[in-house]
């Protein structure tokens, strides 16, 4: 199916041209902008998503949804392990997270892993704050596929 | 068919308040805010009770003398209100569901516009037709 890869190729595009034309002392910046754009889509995209779903009951509710229905949807695969402490962090371990499949698994291209996974980083912060908890989003990648996104959520 | 549509925020600031006759549109939006703290009870209950309804349309209100008020919360806690006549007694809860659904349909097409900033006010014109329609027509 040729849909599926449509997404990957135009992400890989966006954040090539992204750091393109971002100068050598700009690189943060661009991926500001990157996950400021995963933000938006993520705002949208939930609002389209949660139509026909029941109310959530609480935060696990709403992390429960982002692991399954929101990572089917965008990933075609759902998140393998969700950990939480309870006291508002979450752990989303992904071992074959789609966007970093199409790097070599070595640690040759470790260092470029990051810019691949602002977009994502802003899609799970867009999504949660449309759905009302504010939260920080860091990602880390220790072997190659996988990936493990962080989130922390902001209690007023 | 309804008097009022409004559509209000998940910080509770009015998006979009159309009303018919236009003349008492304060008496309306009156009747839009005191409705709030209804919904804001009946969303807060959501999860305390194992058999509570978990649905997004929250029924009836409150019934006013003239009027009945109707409200829908969306899962990203924007909130839908309409206010139809109570000597209207042909309209059934099943329409009102679907004329929540279709208003919720509507503004979910509206906010995937790239345009459309989340938080301004609605200036979309789909949308107004769409609640256009669900108005009454003399």
């Amino acid at each position: 199916m040729a849909d599926e890869v449509l997404f990957e190729f135009f992400h890989m595009e966006i954040v090539g041209q992204f750091l393109q034309s971002a100068r050598k002392d700009e690189k943060e910046s661009a991926f500001t902008k990157l996950e400021f754009l995963g933000y938006r889509v993520g705002q949208r995209l939930v609002e389209r998503f949660t139509k026909e779903v029941p109310r959530f009951k609480d935060e696990l509710d709403t992390m429960k949804f982002i692991c399954k229905d929101l990572w089917t949807s965008c990933y075609k695969k759902q998140i393998d392990n969700l950990r939480t402490n309870h006291q508002g962090v979450y752990v989303l371990q992904d071992n074959k997270f789609r966007l970093l499949t199409q790097i070599s698994e070595g640690k040759q291209y470790m260092e470029y892993a990051p810019q691949f996974l602002a977009f994502p980083c802003g899609l799970i912060r867009g999504a949660l704050s449309n759905l009302g908890i504010a939260s920080n989003v860091t990602a880390e990648v220790s072997a190659m596929p996988a990936c493990k996104f962080q989130i922390q959520i902001q209690r007023l | 068919m309804a008097v009022c549509v409004a559509v209000i925020s998940k910080e509770n600031f009015p998006l979009f308040i159309k009303t018919i006759p236009t003349e008492n549109e304060l008496k309306f939006f009156y009747t839009v805010h005191t409705s709030l703290d209804v919904v804001e009870e009946k969303i807060s209950n959501v999860g305390k009770n194992v058999n509570d309804m978990r649905e997004l349309y929250l029924g009836l209100l409150y019934p006013t003398e003239d009027y009945k008020v109707y409200g829908y919360v969306t899962n990203t806690k924007v909130k839908f209100v309409i206010v139809v006549e109570s000597s209207n007694t042909n309209l059934r809860d099943n329409e009102i569901r679907g004329m929540f659904r279709r208003l919720h349909n509507a503004y979910v097409d509206m906010m995937c516009n790239p345009f459309y900033t989340p938080g301004e006010n609605i200036s979309s014109k789909p949308f107004e037709r769409i609640v256009d329609s669900m108005l009454v027509q003399d």
